[in-house]
């Protein structure tokens, strides 16, 4: 077979150091990109760091010292405080400050059974997380079906509903949160719009993904007996990919919970308001208190939907879709 | 028969395979049941969060115009009108400046002494803009539109003298007006005409109010809403209009700049051939400096405080993958053979990625004042969790045979590490960590708003006085084009590390 590409191994035997000069010059002109981009980087990130300390309120080597004052003064008078903050009952330090008012924060559910404030703040802050999840996987699962290029043939439906979910990703939650906060007053209500339209962009377009890789053959059959759309979708599509879903939907709760505490301490109530006041008032068993809850509260969270989340996947690689 | 054999035969299978029968059973009953739960759950969480009554109570119509702020801007005559009967007219600290004179408010005047009631000195019709021939409602970011000030006010012939407003017109964009007298005010919207008596410091509607119209009790104010174009209020001594105009006011200049007002081509010409305005400087110096330092926009700060956005999450975002790189290497359990030390770096990570994101801001704001710094060590704190769980796992996941042979070769320990695994792990690492960077810019902005600076705090700011929307919506368009950017810049990056890998 003639070769008319030129080939390093049959060049004439005058030059037999072509290839290691080749490779040679290779490494050097990789070299030299890597060098440079590696000044760049540096240049960066002096840049940035000396934007950043000047533009700061405090500047960074002024503040150090201070900065493990700080840590210092979130040591409580005694290791029970925490208990007691956390559980709402009586500090013996109690001066009718802010400070030490555990238990004005009871909430008495009958007689003299109470659930702790922290604690039902943080239900509330999960409650927030979870309810928001479920209506936007609602109605992330009607929109994403709109989007798939499988189930909606028509190109300008699909593509309005996948921009519409974009937008819906793409905006920042803060000015959902404060316009709603704007209309309908303090609450737990701006946070739940603010969380679920991003859930529904986000988990929409991750819908829509599993249901374009879903296997068509079953579609197929029912098209075939002359299904409606809907039953298509019932099933043909969603009992394929529901535990897909189902995975999405847990992975999503977990960054929810974070979020709505974070919106929360915006203005949406919820445990996260309490952290935020409690810090800037230099409440030190309080706030080691929230902080204690939330580990817990995030740390259950994740591995509860972590564990949900491998039975799904068990539960699929038993009955194959 | 044969149906009956084969009955019991059936039954006979079913019998033998009882369990398979009931896990079907199960599954079938799985999906009513869940539905059911779902329902219950959502009914409990409308009551638990009093969802019904809080719509109920929400001010909706005030949505709307908040949403229209977006992108649209109001301009305020307001009439007073004094027990004498003299009205005056002023517009407030709007786009327009102090004496902007509209030409869709028409006014008469009269010249009198205050001795003496009005009109009898020399009424005199002025249309007071009666220059601009451009009548248009539509002048998006420029007020050319909006005359400057023509000829002033009649000299006053002699002291002692004040000009009052006798009669004013004012035209709504759309089909609604307002005619004002001191005794009476008839508004016409389309069709519908509306007279309201102004007498004793109190409003009252000749005939029967229409649904645009509102008075919540007899003698107070009225409402009167048009719609997108505008709305007024009218109180026995107060007509407040607020006219509603398409576009972001006094984008470029505000009403101090010597170039607020002007047409596009003047200030272009000013700037490249005209005399100076300012001898010390330049007129585009001048020009730029007017445009930075926008009383109402904050072109400068709001820049800057992005620029500290996007700073926070690169540098935060740096600095954790750096730290989460070598202490990978102790968490992966295939490379650090001493299990307290594997145990002991994913403890570190785990705590550092649950502790969130958002509980640090607030510590790093407390020890380094608001700013980037705080957001900076949040993201640094929270992505060395992060990066280092996913660095590590990727770690233990690496095929394991080059390492082998860069060993069998008899090289050391770290040859081993640099040659053995980086060249498979690195485009990884890097292609995480630009996706971090991407994700990070988003965050930094909700973090900002709980005090840990860049555009966060400053759009936070601008939401909660419910009045600069127009701001809002112009910060969330350089925040949407800021993430679309890095969106795209990451994603061109990372596919060409991914490739790098294929190839």
């Amino acid at each position: 077979m003639p070769v008319n590409l030129p080939d390093p191994v049959r060049e004439p035997p005058g030059r037999p150091h072509d290839v290691e000069r080749h490779w040679n010059e290779m490494t050097r002109r990789k070299r030299l990109y890597s060098v440079l981009g590696l000044v760049l980087l540096v240049a960066c990130v002096i840049a940035s760091l000396r934007f950043a300390n000047e533009t700061n309120a405090g500047k960074f080597f002024e503040r150090l010292p201070y900065f493990f004052d700080f840590f210092r003064d979130l040591v409580p008078r005694d290791g029970w405080e925490i208990a007691r903050a956390l559980f709402d009952l009586p500090s013996p330090y109690d001066n009718g400050s802010f400070e030490y008012n555990y238990p004005e924060g009871r909430h008495y559910v009958w007689s003299s059974f109470y659930i702790p404030e922290y604690m039902f703040k943080m239900i509330e802050t999960l409650n927030i997380a979870l309810f928001s999840t479920v209506i936007a996987a609602l109605a992330a699962l009607c929109l994403s079906f709109l989007a798939a290029r499988n189930m909606m043939p028509n190109p300008w439906i699909r593509n309005g509903v996948r921009r519409f979910l974009e937008i819906l990703r793409a905006f920042p939650e803060v000015v959902v949160a404060g316009f709603f906060l704007a209309i309908l007053s303090l609450g737990p209500l701006p946070a739940i719009a603010a969380v679920s339209l991003h859930t529904v962009g986000a988990l929409g377009k991750l819908f829509y993904e599993v249901i374009e890789n879903a296997d068509m053959k079953a579609d197929e059959g029912l098209r075939a007996t002359g299904a409606r759309w809907i039953e298509r979708v019932r099933f043909g599509v969603l009992p394929q990919i529901l535990p897909n879903l189902m995975s999405y939907v847990l992975l999503r709760l977990e960054i929810n919970v974070r979020a709505s505490t974070i919106i929360g301490a915006v203005g949406g109530g919820g445990i996260g308001e309490l952290l935020r006041l409690s810090i800037s008032q230099n409440h030190e068993a309080k706030t080691l208190a929230i902080v204690f809850l939330l580990l817990v509260t995030i740390i259950g969270v994740d591995q509860l939907s972590a564990s949900l989340r491998r039975r799904l996947a068990d539960e699929r690689a038993f009955h194959p879709a | 028969m044969s149906a009956v054999p084969a009955l019991s035969a059936l039954e006979e299978l079913a019998e033998r395979h009882s369990d398979t029968l009931r896990i079907a059973a199960n599954r079938a009953r799985r999906l009513p049941l869940l539905l059911c739960g779902l329902f219950v759950y959502l009914v409990a969480s409308w009551w638990f969060f009093s969802i019904g009554s809080i719509l109920a109570a929400a001010n909706w119509p005030i949505a709307g115009t908040y949403l229209a702020s977006w992108v649209s801007y109001e301009i305020r005559p307001e009439f007073r009108i004094a027990p004498d009967g003299a009205m005056t007219l002023s517009y407030g600290r709007g786009p327009l400046g102090k004496d902007p004179k509209p030409d869709w408010v028409r006014l008469e005047t009269a010249v009198r002494s205050p001795e003496k009631p009005a009109a009898a000195a020399a009424a005199r019709t002025t249309a007071p803009a009666a220059t601009p021939a451009k009548t248009s409602s539509f002048n998006f970011m420029s007020p050319d539109a909006a005359p400057m000030a023509g000829d002033a006010a009649p000299a006053a012939p002699q002291e002692k003298v004040e000009t009052v407003i006798t009669r004013a017109a004012v035209m709504l964009s759309g089909a609604a007006s307002l005619a004002i007298t001191p005794s009476q005010v008839d508004v016409k919207n389309g069709d519908e005409v509306v007279s309201i008596r102004l007498a004793d410091g109190r409003a009252e509607p000749i005939g029967s109010l229409p649904g645009w119209a509102e008075q919540k009790r007899a003698g107070e104010k009225i409402v009167l809403s048009f719609g997108l174009a505008g709305w007024a209020e009218v109180s026995g001594d107060r007509i407040s209009v607020r006219n509603r105009f398409f576009g972001w006011a006094n984008f470029l200049f505000d009403t101090q700049s010597p170039f607020f007002g002007k047409p596009y081509s003047e200030v272009w010409r000013l700037v490249l051939s005209g005399d100076r305005i300012d001898p010390s400087r330049s007129n585009l110096a001048l020009a730029w400096n007017n445009i930075c330092y926008n009383a109402e926009w904050q072109h400068l700060d709001v820049w800057t405080k992005l620029l500290q956005t996007i700073v926070m999450a690169f540098a935060g975002t740096l600095f954790a993958a750096l730290l989460a790189f070598p202490l990978a290497f102790l968490a992966a359990r295939t490379i650090t053979a001493s299990r307290v030390l594997n145990q002991g770096t994913k403890r570190l990570f785990d705590f550092l990625r649950s502790v969130d994101m958002f509980i640090w801001a607030l510590f790093f704001t407390r020890a380094f004042g608001p700013g980037p710094l705080a957001g900076m060590a949040a993201i640094f704190f929270t992505d060395t969790g992060t990066l280092g769980k996913l660095f590590s796992e990727a770690l233990e996941n690496i095929d394991d045979r080059q390492r082998e042979g860069v060993r069998s070769l008899g090289a050391s320990p770290l040859s081993v590490q640099r040659y053995g695994i980086l060249p498979q792990v690195l485009p990884v690492f890097a292609s995480q960590t630009l996706y971090f960077w991407e994700s990070n810019t988003r965050s930094a902005t909700i973090i900002g708003a709980v005090g840990a600076g860049g555009i966060g705090l400053k759009l936070w700011e601008a939401i909660r006085t419910n009045s600069n929307w127009a701001n809002v919506a112009y910060m969330v368009l350089l925040l949407l084009l800021v993430v679309f950017i890095f969106d795209s810049l990451s994603n061109a990056l990372r596919s060409r590390l991914i490739g790098r890998v294929n190839a």
